[in-house]
């Protein structure tokens, strides 16, 4: 985003921001990381639980020594959870974040 | 090895470590509350705490004696099926992370019901969040307290209920004194203090039984099975608990359901997120407890199969405290009498801790929501506030003494189930319509809030866990009401979050759209832009 250029709109209203392109841009950059990754993690979650529950077979196999499909399964969900967490934070520190307060201070200046 | 059924240990080293735990705390909590000046130093601990303390501190408020005692427990009699529990806990924190915790943050002031009724008709709504706040703590309270009844016939040898009920109240008091002195900022050190000692115990533990077995999983896992002669291998799959029928299979995605979508509706988790000056700490808190939370669940998984192993599944049923008893029986396997007092005083400062967090969260919904806003219309200075917050303090606290005297002996793992079922079902889908869904209205988030609050109680009620489980093998009742002759249950799951969650989500729907209210577009560009951009949000206090 670029510093205020002349003829940029009037940011004195909340309703001004919302329906300033700058705000739409950010609005839809964090929805677009958000939404999706929130059904990745659930429909990995609740593929996890179907299996759990209704593929006791396949989860029961041994895939070394006593370690089963089923916990290395358990184990997938702690690193897929962390995994998401390191990226989620690694994206809105840099590249959500910057924007979102170089908004934040154009609405602050205007308002006070 | 024989041990002692009555008690394990000796009671007079674990009542000495944990008075030591209520002293050093106490003295914390007192250094904490010197700056105790405005609303939002009693609320929200002037929002002065750092991502990395509140993520602690999350953790310290998250991680119940039914997240430690009962999982490990679990785990030990019921192999695989107790770990599946913990992954529900953990997964659900990416809820909060990525959709709730940042936007909270950026548009509330210290209640849920701040952020739910922020554009929509102020009273009716807040009234709304309120109760069901009120309701989920409610219900969080009883789990805690009735756990201390338990855990205190295990490691303090009081097994009359007289005494039990002393100690539920002697824990009642020292709760009400750390969040009448301490408020949030008091409060927050001792979910600090707790979480550390927590991790550092059960982290001890963990390697001390990996030890035994030179750091190979697979021999601990062959050994609990080898103790474990009645379940054998079935100990190391799914399937244990909820693989019998198909109805325990439904029970058990209902289950999955509740706890993944249960945590980011849960009240004193989300006033935890106004502790902090602004959204990226909010992130940051979510980050840290979530790595702490996930740490501790990964310990939990070792604990548990090390109790089988080292303890025995026949030992662990035999004790006062059963499933629960299974992390203190190994620590006094490993460790002796002291490792015992100290696993002990901590699971006791857990109850304290999660207990004050939500003592302060249901006082300030009272206070803030109730007396404030929809009594007073706003029209009330902080203090005032404050000084019914703190008398609100004292009812609460008197309502979880009795009812964690009458609730003593009560499943703990079930009444968390059902706090988090009605979290999910109560909470969480108005939370995201609100932030979310521009159409959203009044009369959607009451359908919901109600809807979602009633069913889910309604189905409890008449689901096997208030009456009519019978133990098949011993004809014992398993159920809340433990006269087997009665019985009216027809509902036929343990946990109602497979109706009443989707149920709560389709009633904000048709809520809304059959309601004729006109959307305050300028409030919900308001929120959508601070909720986003953290413009206009609640500062930290000055000192």
């Amino acid at each position: 985003m670029s510093d205020t250029r002349p003829g940029e709109p009037d940011l004195s209203s909340y309703r001004d921001v919302q329906l300033s392109p700058d705000f739409s841009e950010l609005r839809r950059r964090f929805r677009r990381f958000v939404f999706p990754m929130t059904g990745l993690f659930l429909v990995w979650y609740f593929v996890y639980v179907l299996l759990a529950d209704y593929a006791h077979g396949f989860m029961s196999t041994k895939v070394f020594g006593n370690i089963t499909v089923a916990l290395l399964f358990g184990l997938g969900q702690f690193v897929s959870t962390f995994a998401i967490t390191l990226l989620y934070v690694r994206w809105a520190d840099q590249k959500f974040d910057p924007d979102a307060k170089h908004l934040r201070d154009q609405i602050e200046g205007e308002t006070k | 090895m024989l041990l002692p059924l009555a008690t394990v240990g000796d009671p007079k080293v674990n009542i000495a470590i944990f008075a030591l735990f209520v002293v050093a705390t106490l003295a914390i909590v007192i250094r904490a509350s010197r700056n105790n000046k405005s609303a939002a130093d009693f609320y929200a601990g002037g929002r002065s705490f750092t991502g990395p303390q509140n993520g602690i501190a999350i953790a310290g408020d998250y991680l119940s004696a039914a997240s430690f005692l009962g999982i490990a427990g679990a785990i030990a009699l019921n192999g695989y099926d107790g770990f599946l529990y913990s992954i529900g806990f953990l997964v659900a924190w990416l809820v909060a992370l990525l959709l709730v915790a940042e936007l909270l943050r950026n548009t509330g002031r210290f209640t849920m019901a701040d952020v739910l009724s922020f554009r929509l008709k102020q009273r009716p709504v807040r009234m709304a969040a309120a109760i069901s706040t009120l309701g989920v703590c409610f219900f969080y309270l009883l789990a805690q307290m009735a756990g201390a009844g338990g855990l205190v016939a295990l490691l303090l040898g009081i097994s009359d209920r007289a005494g039990q009920s002393v100690v539920i109240a002697v824990v009642g008091i020292i709760m009400i004194t750390y969040v009448l002195v301490g408020g949030m900022k008091g409060t927050t050190w001792v979910q600090i203090v707790k979480a550390v000692l927590l991790v550092i115990g059960a982290g001890i533990m963990t390697l001390w039984v990996l030890a035994k077995y030179a750091f190979n999983l697979s021999s601990l896992l062959g050994a609990a099975v080898d103790k474990s002669p009645a379940v054998g291998e079935k100990l190391l799959s799914p399937g244990l608990q909820y693989g019998a029928t198909g109805i325990s299979k439904l029970d058990f995605i209902s289950l999955g359901l509740a706890l993944v979508l249960g945590t980011a509706g849960l009240p004193h988790v989300l006033m935890r997120f106004y502790t902090v000056p602004n959204s990226r700490e909010a992130r940051r808190s979510v980050s840290w407890a979530i790595w702490i939370i996930g740490i501790f669940y990964l310990f939990t998984l070792v604990l548990g199969y090390g109790a089988a192993a080292l303890v025995g599944p026949d030992v662990i049923r035999a004790a006062p405290g059963k499933a629960n008893s299974a992390a203190p029986l190994l620590a006094y396997e490993l460790g002796g009498e002291i490792l015992l007092g100290i696993i002990s005083a901590v699971a006791f400062a857990t109850i304290l801790a999660v207990v004050a967090g939500l003592t302060i969260t249901a006082s300030a919904s009272f206070a803030h929501d109730i007396y404030g806003q929809v009594i007073k219309k706003g029209q009330v200075s902080g203090d005032g506030e404050v000084k019914v917050a703190r008398i609100t303090v004292l009812v609460i606290g008197a309502v979880a003494i009795v009812g964690g005297i009458f609730a003593n002996g009560q499943n703990i793992a079930f009444l968390v189930a059902l706090a988090f079922a009605v979290a999910a079902s109560a909470n969480l889908p108005t939370i995201l319509y609100s932030l979310f869904w521009r159409r959203f209205n009044t009369r959607g988030a009451l359908w919901s809030i109600y809807g979602g609050l009633g069913s889910a109680i309604f189905l409890i009620v008449f689901s096997p866990v208030v009456s009519g489980k019978v133990d098949k093998k011993t004809g014992a009742s398993l159920s809340m009401i433990t006269d087997t002759g009665i019985d009216f249950s027809w509902f036929p799951l343990d946990n109602p979050g497979i109706v009443s969650i989707p149920l709560a989500f389709l009633l904000g729907i048709i809520g809304t759209l059959t309601s004729k209210e006109a959307v305050d577009v300028d409030k919900f560009a308001e929120m959508e832009v601070r909720s986003l951009t953290g413009a206009g949000a609640e500062k930290a206090t000055e000192h």
